[in-house]
């Protein structure tokens, strides 16, 4: 299988992911720049964490408008994988190739962690591997991953199921205390509707190797293989 | 022809800053203040016809890119 890497200007886990797909699940990757304008011939599409165009105006905003995302819309579109991680939720959101938005956390602080993730709906292509309920401990690190969308967007992406992953406590339950940032119904990980496309702000490329502490992310990249095998 | 742009936070959208910024406030003893609301001011320069013109075109940068109409709201000012 081959999966493109996309690299915005600011872009910062694109090597991570390349690890990754490269040398840890021992498929092709290829980075691919932000002003290509093509993605024929890749199986998958990794939209990777970083600071794309310096988190100028918002996040993810003016990485809307380079020629690649142009592309990503249409490889989406007709039913290709993509996951966005982070700066590539942000992107997607903004794109709106997956639906709300990320917004500042309530904090208003920039948040490095590792936090309690509970995988909410384990029959999707990108989670698959996961066992149903699983909790996982996933790294996090974002200063803007609130989630937020109007009320009839959130009811219909719990009614398809779509919220794929929720921050929770140790024990599993999703409460006020374990919500980093203040997303609505702690969401940390989204699907859209046809489910060919996740966009989550947890770092399952920083947790997919023992030797880095935790393979507790490894299952999102397992199960995609798994989809497209 | 001068365009400003105001974009700010929609009603039910958490704004971690205004809080952070009516906190701030209140320890400098203006009790009074409340519902603090930080948004983003955005002046361009454009090249149009007629005010009326400019204003469609500045509507329609703001809908595409300058606001994120998920979050938030904006409004147009032509001079």
């Amino acid at each position: 299988m081959k999966f493109a890497i996309l690299v915005y200007p600011g872009s910062n886990c694109d090597h991570d992911c390349y690890h990754v797909v490269k040398h840890v699940m021992g498929e092709e990757a290829e980075y691919v720049w932000h002003k290509e304008k093509s993605l024929s011939g890749f199986d998958g599409v990794i939209v990777p964490g970083g600071f794309s165009y310096g988190d100028y105006l918002r996040a993810g905003a003016i990485a809307n408008f380079s020629p690649i995302t142009n592309e990503l819309k249409t490889f989406a579109e007709k039913g290709g994988l993509v996951l966005g991680i982070c700066n590539g939720f942000q992107i997607l959101c903004e794109a709106g190739i997956l639906p709300g938005a990320l917004t500042r956390n309530k904090d208003q602080k920039f948040i490095c962690d590792t936090v309690g993730i509970k995988v909410e709906n384990n029959s999707t292509k990108f989670t698959s591997s996961y066992k149903e309920g699983a909790v996982v401990e996933l790294p996090i690190a974002h200063a803007d991953g609130s989630y937020y969308a109007d009320l009839d967007t959130i009811k219909s992406l719990e009614d398809n199921s779509q919220v794929i992953f929720r921050y929770c406590s140790a024990s599993g339950e999703i409460t006020t205390e374990a919500n980093p940032n203040g997303s609505l119904g702690n969401i940390a990980g989204i699907t859209n509707k046809r489910g060919n496309v996740l966009g989550m702000m947890p770092h399952p490329e920083r947790a997919s190797e023992r030797e880095l502490g935790s393979k507790s992310g490894k299952a999102v990249f397992d199960s995609i293989l798994n989809a497209l095998k | 022809m001068k365009a400003k742009v105001f974009i700010r936070l929609k009603s039910g959208v958490l704004d971690p800053q205004g809080k952070a910024v009516e906190e701030a406030l209140k320890t400098l003893g203006y009790d009074e203040v409340k519902g603090v609301r930080v948004g983003k001011f955005i002046e361009l320069e454009v090249d149009g016809d007629s005010k009326e013109a400019v204003e469609i075109r500045v509507n329609e940068m703001s809908e595409k890119l300058l606001a994120n109409t998920v979050v938030e709201d904006f409004k147009v000012e032509v001079e």
